[in-house]
């Protein structure tokens, strides 16, 4: 007897294999015969396609082949193209910006012009997917949330690779393509500016980051504790309010003295999600064209406080007259 | 129990050991060193300290030599830096030497057997050149060694060449045409593990390159330093960190790690031990190349230098502050009397 639980469900329930609504006119068609995988039905839909690339996907893909391409390659000759030793050091490997002495000019391939080979054809990529995604949003006759979101991520993304070293004159403020890498350019970016955590909008992207994962398990929590009595289908009790969702409510109401709607939890989630990257793109705008030490900034508009000195009269010895030997 | 919550558990269970693989167990010690509330905190293993600890004992010293022998130059010739010593000072440092230096390879490690004033092994001329050394280091550089001073088991400890030692690191080897390193992302020791620039010593040791990074404006006020930059002084801090056993906030209040007004004195100390190494290899260590045989040399042919490892070894202060000098007053400098040191 198969038993439904709503943690781990051991229950998938399918009918016929679904093709999709018709497509409008145009040259490409939803291809592959749809199939059922066990496992993938362990975490989502069972049914695997058919799919649609149409060009927008196609061209996408094939950019972002090219730009995975550069970048691997150019990881793999970072260690003559030792297959073991890329495998052992791929963590800490990279494809570097340029150096700041090219500023904003196409340097040689191996200073740099990598680089912005697989940025260009990265960011053509992303941009290709934002389309795609519009124009299927569109093509189901849906709304375009989906693609307005992944937008806001794309604003942080082009802020960070584009927009900001443009506005700075130089390729070299960007981030390199590296797992840890970009991490180590990450903590030297708030070095090299005053401290990124005395960004006011880092602070609001912070929170926004840390909302929405506070958002995000009070919404499941709630739905699968009331998928009992057919809380999971939420879109249909967000015009017909059924049981499930009068406890839900209660609940909050119980706990926190207020609650959400069927509806209105979907636009909380939304725009928590999208304001993260929306609200960390304009503080990384504003480092170093804006503001040059967040902790200075800070300090000038009363945000950071002062503590009792414990190590009175610590100078800098460069500052002191026959301090240099 | 489920057959599949058993199997979940087994995969969460072995999925955590993987997690904590890397960390430390406790318990971890910290120390607070700045006001409260700024996280100016010293984490120690204990574990790890007591094993520092025991590799950084001192050696028993020779008790002091009587002063009024005659002057070593009137028995042993060639000397050329220890002339303002007495005969038992003399014999009392070369026997501490030895022990300090080649306690296994003896004498003879630099003097030719039968022949102490002949001058035909390198190791004689690197150990007289390193004396020259160790005298300035104590006389000139007490703002960073202070009265505690230096002795050649400093850095030595017991072995003929300091286990902590660098030459320049061209990094590994790259294809022709792509795969620029930009002189980082290599996981070496030196920088922690960090993909940080791996030779931060040649730049800022050897080289006087700028380290102070960050703007001392809340605007924009035309600061040239970039990213890249930072990630060079991260480096060199990386380094100092390690060598040190020390957290960042040895030094700085990491808020603000520019800030002297929120440093700790040991900052500036610090300061000062960056321009006595930069001294010490550009006076005293890279001229020694010529004088070295091939294999003593780096891969590009530079000679052995100094960091901050050479001598702290893991330790806040070398030996745990212990002062060897006090029994070897004669390491101080050269005495006022004859001075005839070269230079």
């Amino acid at each position: 007897m198969p038993e439904y639980q709503n943690i781990f469900t051991r229950v998938q329930v399918h009918g016929p294999a679904y093709p999709g609504v018709p497509l409008g006119r145009g040259v490409f068609v939803r291809e592959g015969k749809p199939g059922f995988f066990y496992w993938a039905g362990k975490f989502g839909d069972a049914q695997i396609g058919p799919i649609y690339l149409g060009w927008l996907g196609l061209a996408s893909i094939l950019c972002g082949f090219i730009a995975i391409e550069i970048i691997g390659l150019n990881m793999w000759a970072s260690v003559n193209w030792d297959p073991v030793q890329f495998v052992r050091q791929l963590p800490w490997l990279a494809l570097e910006p340029p150096s700041a002495e090219y500023g904003l000019s196409i340097p040689p391939l191996n200073e740099g012009g990598w680089w912005l080979m697989a940025g260009f054809f990265l960011t053509v990529s992303i941009m290709l997917w934002w389309l795609r995604m519009y124009r299927r949003a569109r093509a189901l006759g849906m709304g375009t949330h989906t693609a307005w979101a992944f937008a806001a991520a794309i604003w942080l993304y082009l802020v960070l690779g584009f927009i900001r070293p443009v506005a700075m004159g130089s390729w070299a403020e960007a981030v390199p393509f590296g797992i840890f890498p970009h991490l180590d350019w990450t903590a030297a970016f708030s070095l090299r500016y005053g401290n990124l955590f005395y960004n006011p909008f880092h602070m609001l992207s912070i929170a926004f980051l840390y909302g929405s994962t506070l958002l995000f398990a009070m919404h499941g929590a709630t739905i699968l504790a009331v998928s009992r009595l057919g809380g999971e289908r939420e879109i249909e009790q967000i015009t017909d309010r059924g049981t499930a969702s009068e406890r839900a409510a209660l609940f909050w109401r119980w706990t926190m003295g207020f609650n959400a709607t069927m509806e209105s939890i979907h636009r909380w989630a939304w725009w928590f999600a999208v304001l993260c990257p929306l609200t960390g793109g304009i503080g990384i705008l504003l480092t170093g064209t804006a503001v040059e030490n967040w902790y200075l900034w800070s300090v000038k508009h009363g945000v950071a406080p002062s503590y009792p000195q414990i190590f009175p009269g610590v100078v800098n010895p460069a500052t002191m007259t026959g301090g240099a030997q | 129990m489920t057959r599949l919550s058993m199997k979940l558990w087994g995969a969460a269970a072995l999925a955590g050991c993987l997690l904590l693989a890397g960390c430390e167990r406790p318990p971890i010690e910290s120390i607070q060193r700045g006001y409260r509330g700024t996280g100016m905190l010293q984490v120690y293993n204990p574990r790890t300290v007591e094993e520092v600890r025991a590799s950084n004992e001192v050696p028993a010293s020779i008790p002091l030599a009587p002063g009024d022998s005659p002057k070593a130059t009137t028995v042993y010739q060639n000397v050329q830096v220890l002339n303002d010593l007495t005969v038992a000072e003399f014999t009392r440092l070369m026997v501490s030497m030895t022990t300090w230096v080649s306690p296994k390879e003896g004498c003879n490690y630099c003097h030719m057997p039968g022949n102490f004033a002949d001058d035909s092994m390198y190791q004689k001329k690197v150990a007289r050149r390193m004396l020259e050394m160790t005298r300035h280091i104590n006389a000139d550089w007490q703002k960073h060694v202070a009265d505690t001073g230096v002795t050649c088991y400093t850095c030595h400890r017991g072995q003929p060449v300091p286990a902590e030692i660098w030459t320049q690191d061209l990094g590994p080897n790259t294809a022709a045409n792509a795969g620029n390193r930009f002189g980082q992302n290599a996981a070496t020791m030196q920088v922690r593990l960090a993909s940080l620039p791996y030779d931060p010593f040649s730049k800022y040791l050897k080289g006087d390159a700028n380290i102070p990074v960050a703007g001392d404006t809340a605007l924009p006020a035309g600061n040239p330093h970039d990213i890249k930059e930072t990630e060079g002084t991260y480096a060199l801090m990386m380094h100092f960190s390690g060598a040190l056993g020390v957290n960042c906030t040895y030094c700085h209040n990491s808020r603000a790690f520019y800030d002297w007004d929120q440093s700790t004195p040991q900052r500036e100390k610090a300061w000062y031990g960056i321009r006595m190494v930069r001294d010490l290899n550009n006076a005293y260590l890279e001229p020694l190349g010529p004088t070295y045989p091939p294999n003593r040399l780096g891969p590009t042919g530079d000679a052995p230098k100094a960091n901050c490892s050479t001598c702290h070894q893991g330790v806040y202060k070398p030996l745990f502050g212990v002062s060897m000098l006090k029994d070897h007053p004669e390491l101080a400098g050269a005495k006022p009397e004859p001075v005839a040191a070269k230079k």
